[in-house]
């Protein structure tokens, strides 16, 4: 009982964590962690890497291992990456492309049986706007240009398994 | 066939030794092709040439680093050591993915060949997707995790490196000439990318990745269509002209490049980054 007590402040603690260049959206509402377990005074976090080159993830580690510790719940707190189930664009959650876009980044479009992309802009919410380089600022993000309210604007890219 | 765990892969010793020859060609390669176009930087045709070749570069190094990983973890020594540490001799990629880029160096007169980096990325890519599409089947578990991880980000990569191969080849004038010698010059030592060297039976025998054959015949079907829709003639020449890089036979460009790449670590191989 007291287990699942910690495993839910454990979640709400993790809210508390951003990815490092996207202040407004946390490591949960982009679907990066996988599964919290508890075993005696150890906290086990397991979470998925967006892109594998990320420089951030070191960051993201030692930030989620500080914000854990610091509920002074657990003996030690554990941070793991894995790879399997694979990140994919579509486990960030409603929630969080809410917040990407308040941020000024489209959250990652859905892909159609042509492989299109439909981005709107995150601005004016034009959907008259054109792909200028798949490849972004981040290895996560893509660059946009809205011909609605002329801003160059990012959209998460879309990974997914059927790549 | 299906290996789970570290400590399966560990009992057979025929398929531990396949394995991590596998493992290291394929860290070795990405390794050294990612900081030869990390090299780039700054130098690239256009600025969004920059923003995506950085990009596909810090992707690739990632790519090289799980790898690194999967071999740390199977007992083979701290992946920082195997990226930076080992001699040349003990590298096993593919002797055309470390030739320099062109003369000079990003630090004084870089004459780079575009053309020549084009052929060479878009060829790799080319190869290394069917290798990864091969590896999402392979009996060693953890491997098979990477291999769909590493499969959704080159997607991007092959999709951007045939997109450059296709215009530059339908340009009339210049890029068209430079195209068909870039592309000679790339065949002369393509062998060695699909090439599984001394352990290739073993590797395909474990079922780690599909056979040297079937990926070298997925590959020139692939090419043959590529070629015939730019109005060239994909001729099956190829070749190890500057050596055998999965033997450890390599170029001085080789030495080189861990020189410099290698030049901060070696200067405190124990600091934390």
């Amino acid at each position: 009982m007291q287990e699942e007590v910690n495993i839910m402040k454990v979640w709400d603690a993790l809210q508390h964590v951003k990815d490092p260049e996207i202040d407004s959206v946390s490591v949960v509402d982009l679907g990066m962690v996988e599964a919290i377990d508890v075993n005696n005074q150890e906290v086990t976090i397991q979470m998925l890497p967006t892109f594998m080159g990320c420089p951030a993830l070191d960051i993201i580690k030692k930030n989620v291992e500080n914000e854990i510790s610091s509920l002074k719940l657990f003996e030690k707190v554990k941070v793991e990456f894995i790879y399997q189930p694979p990140w994919t664009s579509d486990r960030i959650t409603a929630q969080g492309r809410i917040h990407l876009q308040e941020f000024g980044i489209a959250p990652p479009p859905t892909l159609d049986d042509s492989g299109e992309w439909h981005v709107d802009c995150p601005y004016c919410g034009s959907t008259y706007t054109t792909l200028d380089n798949i490849f972004g600022p981040t290895a996560c993000r893509s660059i946009l240009y809205c011909k609605g309210c002329k801003n160059p604007f990012e959209a998460m890219k879309p990974v997914s398994t059927m790549m | 066939m299906n290996i789970a765990t570290i400590e399966e892969a560990k009992r057979d010793a025929s398929y531990y030794k396949a394995l991590t020859a596998l493992l290291y060609q394929l860290a070795d390669d990405d390794f050294i092709i990612a900081y030869r176009g990390s090299e780039w930087l700054g130098l690239a045709p256009h600025i969004e040439e920059d923003v995506a070749f950085s990009s596909i570069n810090q992707d690739t190094m990632g790519h090289a680093a799980m790898y690194y990983q999967l071999l740390e973890d199977l007992g083979e020594g701290d992946m920082d050591a195997l990226a930076h540490g080992r001699k040349a001799t003990d590298r096993v990629n593919a002797v055309l993915l470390e030739i320099v880029n062109g003369s000079g160096t990003y630090l004084t007169e870089p004459k780079y060949d575009w053309a020549y980096t084009v052929v060479r990325h878009y060829f790799y890519t080319q190869a290394k997707k069917i290798k990864v599409e091969a590896l999402k089947n392979s009996s060693y578990e953890p491997l098979k995790h990477v291999a769909v991880k590493v499969n959704m980000e080159l997607y991007y990569h092959l999709l951007h490196w045939r997109t450059w191969f296709r215009q530059l080849c339908t340009a009339n004038g210049e890029a068209k000439t430079r195209m068909k010698a870039a592309i000679d010059r790339v065949m002369e030592d393509f062998d060695g990318v699909l090439l599984m060297g001394p352990t290739g039976d073993q590797i395909t025998q474990h079922q780690l990745i599909d056979s040297e054959e079937d990926i070298r015949r997925r590959f020139i079907d692939e090419l043959t269509s590529v070629f015939e829709n730019v109005g060239l003639t994909f001729s099956n020449n190829m070749g190890m002209k500057s050596g055998n890089g999965r033997k450890g036979e390599h170029t001085k460009d080789l030495d080189d490049a861990l020189l410099t790449l290698s030049e901060v670590y070696n200067s405190n191989p124990a600091a934390v980054w």
